[in-house]
């Protein structure tokens, strides 16, 4: 909503040259999604403030500006109009161009000097870690003050805001401090209100320019930058980075938020599904059934066994199977494997004729999101109705949790986790299935071992005792 | 000739080419019931004589056959059917279909038929096609009996073909006509003392006669196993033949009585399982006797379909697939049941549950598998109480669906596993099925005929309801959504009560109430009294007694001890005030509205709402503080002559209007803080039922409001703080000094904030010309809307747009889910099965996935 620029010094007027804008005038300009106003606070000598601050109609960013047939992206009510987000950063680069390309034809010396620059950036969100501001800018040279504020003072409990206010100084050259701002506004709150094309890659190298390429939070500024769209920011480091592209790609790829727990890191996963592939295969099955199939990482491990003759993948979630179907590329399969597979929506809460007649049956980090006094139904409708050869489970060992420095206090691994059980209740679940339903079991060990907490993942391999 | 065919049929045409199947077929039957081969073969090729398409036209012909007998309904098949291949496929599907066969034969001279081939100048055949047709018909017509038809007819001659008459018979067993009252009875095994004991119970007197009928017209209802192990086996063959003879019972075969049957006609039978009993019996009673009783037990058929097909009895059950059908494997299921092939602990043979599967609306009333009590599964009834065995002879009532039961005197026999055995006392498997609530559902409802959900709206509700939701057996009930009234005239409002007024007075109501919205979250309350009702009534046997779920069926407390407080506390406050004797119920439904909102919106409060004002207080202090300096600077030019670049701007005026906006947004900030506080102990939250939505035997929905608030007054509130009544006032949506007064005091319940009110015509069910009209509008308050529309929609230019809304699609869905709401409730409380109750509740949520404004 507001950002400050100050300069500091003498003769500072100037840089009412500097920004091009008129420090005796009041100007409003129109933009696409509303108007910014640009005046001054404070003209001396030693001290001139430039204000540039936006309104933004709540309604048009809910609506649609009058007249458009499209909805907005935004909720009525809306931190947009308050804060300093992309509009802010759009706003700049409308407003002050000719100064961003370091541009001045009156004062082109002063334009290309280190200055005495002080700029508050009101209301900026920062997702995640607030340490990361200071990470930022100080490779670039800045002094950094932030007031952080609380969420609302009649509920303290509800701890503060993610809102900062942020003044910088240094010495720079104005436009390095705007093109500085432009870029690194969305790193922090990791919004776009436009839709990113490819352009976006070259619109961040070319803001970038000279001091992106050096800074040793490259990665994260990049990918921040690019929020969703990881396949950008891969695109980005590897312009930057030229030959050494392919595999600092994978690298990439398999990097995960800081804020997400290494359990969801590709490596154990992997093994999880090793393991159950190689289940699978001992166990002798012909057909599987893939329950809770997500994106059929599982799945497409089993179809290229030649073993595997029929492999049904169920979920859930219809949202789920579509990116299933992308990541199998189900569209351009060969009829061969096309007919190995079927992808359904299925519900482990109700019986299903179609889970009937399979030799095998996994459930592969499933249970765990499943109400615990809804466990006994989903017992009936798999070990009771659909009753498998063999039935493959695997969930998380609670007792592990003790080696993720995130999981102090008790968390579980996944907001949508209903429990995680220990290795005990685990495998007293597991003798109940057998007695009830008539299985035997067999346990695995999944992943790393850990002395006196077991392995992260904890599986049964169950036997049908009739067969 | 008279031909007879049973009504439900398939019948197939049998005769060469030319010989005038299609006609007579067309002459005696509906066209739609003809399926004809030539048709078929036009359908895949266009050109009805092209032999080479034969095998795909038949397939064709057979698949549309086997969708017809599904829905049973009598289909010919128009072929020429000579070989006995052709016929085979005829009596395979007539098999699978349990359904009678017929072969109609038109067997004419062959020199008529080679006479009328030439006659057909276009499809005519060669002589020797001819030929050949009708030598093959001559070998066959005196196979077909044996082949497996049912009913075969030969005509002869034209002449025979034109006076041919065509009348279709009842099936046996159709007794829609029988309309009781009935009361059936279970296997009584000899049990005759514990039987006139019954009959006498339920009010059947002897008449001159001798014969027991009852003097209210009743009619009795034998489930079969009359005979064996008990003590007086002629006596109860006597008494129910001559009931059966008289017309005061009606009666189905049971195994036992077969097996007698097999005796009686010579057959060499075990005489086991206490069939030795009843032969010395018989033997004493004499040849006649016997005689009579052979007759009798060979006359009854498998099952009768009764009361306009609401009611079905069997002595082993049916499916579903064989109600109304007639075959030996039909006769089979009725008489034994089925079993896997397995045995249990005791050698006795593991059944199928076929009532689990059971999704038919007739009732079924059976016998055969002895239990300690009756069970009750999907509208199927077990009533073999094992009266034989020591335990009672149980009579079910129909239509009322009571059970009457004696207890056995003694136990007359041993029962290889114990009555009460534990092993059988396994919880009925009412498993709800993906077929019950899968792909487009059409649910049909009182309140509105017909309710379609789309696929992907019921694929939606299927995961949330699998994710999210609570043991669906909880789930009698999920709220519809409402419409707010249309947007105010008035310049200072979006939404006001006289709009609300003006909906109703429009739908020729003239009473409304106005009940106080408050702000928390919608919370359906179940409470039974203690968990026995939980586990008999809801079949919730987790041992809980009662839940608080969300209006999309999710639990409410992740805490269950807080869930438990809350429940406990409520049964005291009902306990105390005489509640549960009032409305002779052990459980209650109630809707209400839970607060504070903060306990179900923290996430939102937290992400959306504080955030928002906290960025907006701070924002557009700092953006003030900026301006007030740019006014206070001197030498500002802000008026310059055109051509310059940009537009200026006068900064008193920009001042003014961020002030504005900085006053709007504090208000934004009290308007949210209003309805949020901090709960540290179940003290701190409030319940304010406004509905009681069903208790046993009962709905509520056809009784005013104001008795659900002032019922709910002298129930609820009072005792204990956590649970409150609601304000509310009644209007006359006709009188200008009534609406005058009602929006005084929506005026003043809105002023600081308050949500606003929820109008509602006197009684929920209301209609108009018809048609099922909002049940309730709901008007918000001035401020209250900050939080739906954002800190500045008051502003005028904003007001303005905000008035343009639609509520058509809203106020379409309200109607549906307020339907579906009432309908599961209803559905519940006549004890119809879970499918049925559980398809409404989904039928709800997937209403719900469908795309609307969230902010109406």
């Amino acid at each position: 909503m507001l950002m400050t620029i100050t300069m500091k010094g003498t003769n500072t007027q100037e840089l009412g040259y500097l920004l091009h804008k008129n420090p005796y005038r009041a100007q409003c300009f129109d933009l696409s999604f509303g108007k910014a106003y640009v005046f001054y606070t404070e003209v001396t000598d030693s001290r001139t403030t430039a204000a540039l601050l936006l309104d933004l109609n709540p309604i048009d960013l809910a609506r649609g500006k009058i007249g458009s047939k499209d909805g907005g992206l935004f909720d009525y009510v809306n931190d947009r109009p308050y804060v300093s987000s992309s509009f802010m950063s759009t706003a700049i680069n409308r407003v002050f161009s000719t100064a961003m390309n370091g541009k001045c034809a009156k004062r082109q010396e002063l334009a290309d000097t280190a200055l005495d620059l002080e700029a508050t950036i009101y209301n900026l969100p920062v997702r995640g870690d607030k340490e990361l501001v200071n990470e930022v800018f100080e490779p670039l040279g800045y002094d950094i003050t932030i007031r952080e504020s609380i969420l609302d003072e009649k509920f303290t409990q509800w701890g503060n805001s993610f809102y900062i206010d942020l003044t910088l100084s240094g010495q720079l050259k104005l436009c390095d401090f705007l093109n500085h701002i432009y870029v690194l506004i969305p790193v922090f709150d990791k919004q776009k209100h436009y839709y990113m094309s490819e352009e976006e890659i070259d619109k961040l190298l070319n803001h970038g320019e000279g001091w992106l390429q050096d800074h040793p939070k490259k990665n994260t500024i990049i990918r921040r930058y690019f929020d969703m769209k990881r396949s950008y920011a891969n695109k980005a480091i590897a312009r930057l980075l030229e030959a050494e592209s392919e595999t600092d790609r994978e690298d990439a790829e398999g990097q995960t938020e800081q804020d997400e727990i290494s359990e969801k890191r590709i490596p154990l996963n992997t093994q999880r599904l090793e393991a159950v592939r190689n289940a699978v295969i001992q166990s002798g099955a012909s057909s599987v059934l893939d329950i809770g199939c997500g994106e059929c990482r599982l799945t497409s491990l089993l179809l290229r066994e030649a073993q595997i003759r029929k492999i049904t993948a169920a979920d859930v979630s219809v949202s789920v199977l579509e990116r299933a179907k992308q990541k199998l590329n189900y569209d351009r399969m060969t009829p061969y494997l096309r007919d190995k597979l079927t992808l359904i929506q299925a519900s482990l809460l109700y019986k299903d004729k179609r889970f009937e007649g399979f030799d095998a049956a996994c459930v592969v980090e499933v249970i765990e999101h499943i109400d615990e006094m809804r466990i006994p139904l989903f017992e009936k409708v798999l070990f009771g109705s659909a009753k498998p050869k063999t039935v493959i489970v695997t969930t998380p060992n609670k007792e592990y949790n003790d080696n993720y420095p995130t999981l102090a206090n008790g968390d579980l691994r996944h907001k949508d986790h209903r429990f995680e059980w220990t290795r005990p209740q685990f495998k007293t679940w597991c003798e109940h299935i057998c007695k009830d339903f008539n299985y035997t079991v067999t346990y695995m060990d999944i992943g790393e071992v850990d002395e006196a907490c077991g392995t992260p993942t904890q599986g049964a391999i169950f036997e049908r005792k009739d067969v | 000739m008279r031909i007879e065919i049973p009504e439900f049929a398939l019948v197939a045409m049998i005769g060469a080419t030319s010989s005038g199947k299609t006609t007579f077929a067309h002459k005696h039957f509906k066209d739609t019931e003809v399926l004809s081969s030539d048709f078929f073969r036009a359908m895949v090729s266009d050109d009805e004589n092209d032999q080479t398409v034969s095998k795909d036209a038949f397939e064709l012909l057979y698949y549309a056959a086997d969708k017809r007998l599904n829905y049973m309904k009598t289909t010919v098949i128009d072929a020429t059917n000579l070989q006995k291949s052709a016929r085979q496929q005829v009596l395979d599907l007539a098999r699978r279909q349990n359904v009678h066969s017929v072969a109609i034969v038109l067997d004419l001279p062959e020199k008529e038929l080679t006479q009328r081939n030439k006659a057909r100048a276009e499809r005519g055949y060669p002589d020797r096609v001819i030929h050949s047709h009708y030598t093959s018909l001559q070998r066959s017509i005196r196979h077909l009996k044996k082949e497996g038809f049912r009913f075969v007819y030969v005509l002869k001659s034209q002449e025979e073909i034109d006076s041919a008459e065509i009348t279709r018979t009842k099936l046996w067993n159709d007794k829609r006509e029988l309309h009781g009252p009935f009361d059936i009875i279970g296997d009584i095994h000899g049990c005759y003392d514990e039987l006139v004991m019954l009959l006498r119970k339920l009010g059947y007197v002897k008449n001159e006669r001798g014969v027991y009928d009852h003097p209210f017209g009743r009619q009795a209802a034998f489930l079969g196993d009359l005979c064996d192990r008990g003590p007086k086996n002629a006596e109860v063959l006597r008494l129910v033949m001559d009931m059966v003879k008289s017309g005061s019972a009606v009666a189905v075969p049971g195994n036992h009585d077969v097996k007698l049957l097999k005796y009686l006609r010579g057959r060499n039978v075990m005489r086991t399982h206490g069939l030795d009993i009843t032969v010395s019996q018989l033997e004493a009673a004499g040849d006649d006797f016997k005689k009579e009783a052979a007759d009798f037990i060979d006359g009854l058929v498998s099952h009768y379909v009764l009361d306009d097909g609401k009611l079905v009895i069997s002595h082993a059950g049916i499916k579903q697939e064989y109600i109304s059908r007639g075959s030996m494997r039909v006769r089979e299921f009725c008489l034994y049941g089925e079993t896997t092939g397995e045995s249990d602990e005791y050698g006795l043979p593991v059944r199928l549950n076929w009532a689990a599967d059971y999704r038919g609306r007739a009732i079924i009333v059976y016998g055969h598998t002895p239990q300690s009590e009756v069970q009750s599964l999907n509208g199927t009834y077990c009533i073999d109480t094992g009266c034989v065995f020591g335990g009672s002879l149980t009579a079910f009532r129909y239509p009322e669906r009571e059970c009457v039961s004696v207890k056995a005197q003694k136990q007359y026999y041993e029962p290889v596993k114990p009555l009460n055995d534990v092993h059988d006392a396994s919880e009925p498997d009412d498993m709800l099925t993906l077929v019950d609530i899968g792909g487009k559902l059409y649910l049909q409802t009182k309140l509105m005929p017909s309710i379609n959900i789309h696929e992907n709206n019921s694929a939606a509700a299927l995961e949330i309801m699998s994710r999210f939701a609570a043991d669906p057996h909880w789930l009698i009930y999920l709220p519809p959504t409402m419409s707010p009234c249309k947007t105010s005239e008035l310049d200072d409002f979006l939404e006001h009560p006289l709009q609300a007024f003006e909906y109703y007075r429009n739908h020729g109501v003239k009473n409304v109430v106005c009940e106080k919205k408050h702000m928390g979250s919608r919370a359906v309350i179940v409470l039974c009294k203690n968990n026995d009702t939980a586990a008999k009534r809801f079949r919730v046997t987790d041992g809980s007694k009662g839940i608080i779920y969300t209006r999309t069926g999710r639990q409410f407390f992740t805490d269950n001890t807080i869930q438990d407080s809350v429940l406990d506390r409520l049964d005291t406050v009902l306990t105390k005030t005489g509640f549960w004797e009032d409305f002779k119920t052990d459980w209650v439904c109630f809707d209400t509205e839970l607060m504070p909102w903060s306990e179900k919106a923290q996430e939102l409060l937290e992400k959306q709402y504080a955030p928002v004002g906290r960025a907006g207080r701070d924002g557009l202090t700092a953006a003030t503080e900026a301006i007030k300096k740019l006014c206070k600077r001197k030498n500002v030019q802000y008026e310059l002559p055109e051509g310059t670049s940009g537009q200026n701007f006068d900064p008193n005026e920009l001042l003014a209007e961020f002030e504005q906006k900085k006053d709007s947004m504090e208000r934004y900030v009290d308007a949210y803080r209003e309805y949020c506080w901090t709960v540290r102990s179940v003290d701190d939250l409030r319940i304010a039922p406004f509905h009681i939505l069903a208790a046993e035997g009962q709905t509520f929905g056809n009784i005013p409001h104001t008795w659900h608030m002032e019922t709910i007054k002298k129930y609820c509130a009072g005792i204990d703080d956590i649970f409150m009544a609601t304000d509310y006032i009644t209007v006359d949506v006709t009188s200008d000094e009534s609406i005058e007064s009602g929006v005084s005091w929506w005026l003043n319940l809105t002023k600081n904030g308050g949500e606003g009110m929820v109008v509602k015509p006197e009684i929920f069910t209301t209609k108009y010309n018809g048609e099922i009209i909002q049940p309730a509008v709901k008007c918000r308050g001035r401020e209250y809307l900050r939080i739906i529309y954002g800190p500045e929609y008051l502003i005028p230019d904003n007001l303005k747009r905000l008035k343009s809304r639609s509520l058509s699609r809203k106020r379409s869905l309200a109607l549906r889910e307020f339907s579906l709401g009432m309908e599961s409730l209803d559905r519940f409380v006549a004890d119809e099965p879970l499918y049925r109750v559980h398809e409404c509740a989904f039928g709800v949520l997937a209403l719900e996935s469908e795309p609307v404004d969230p902010r109406l």
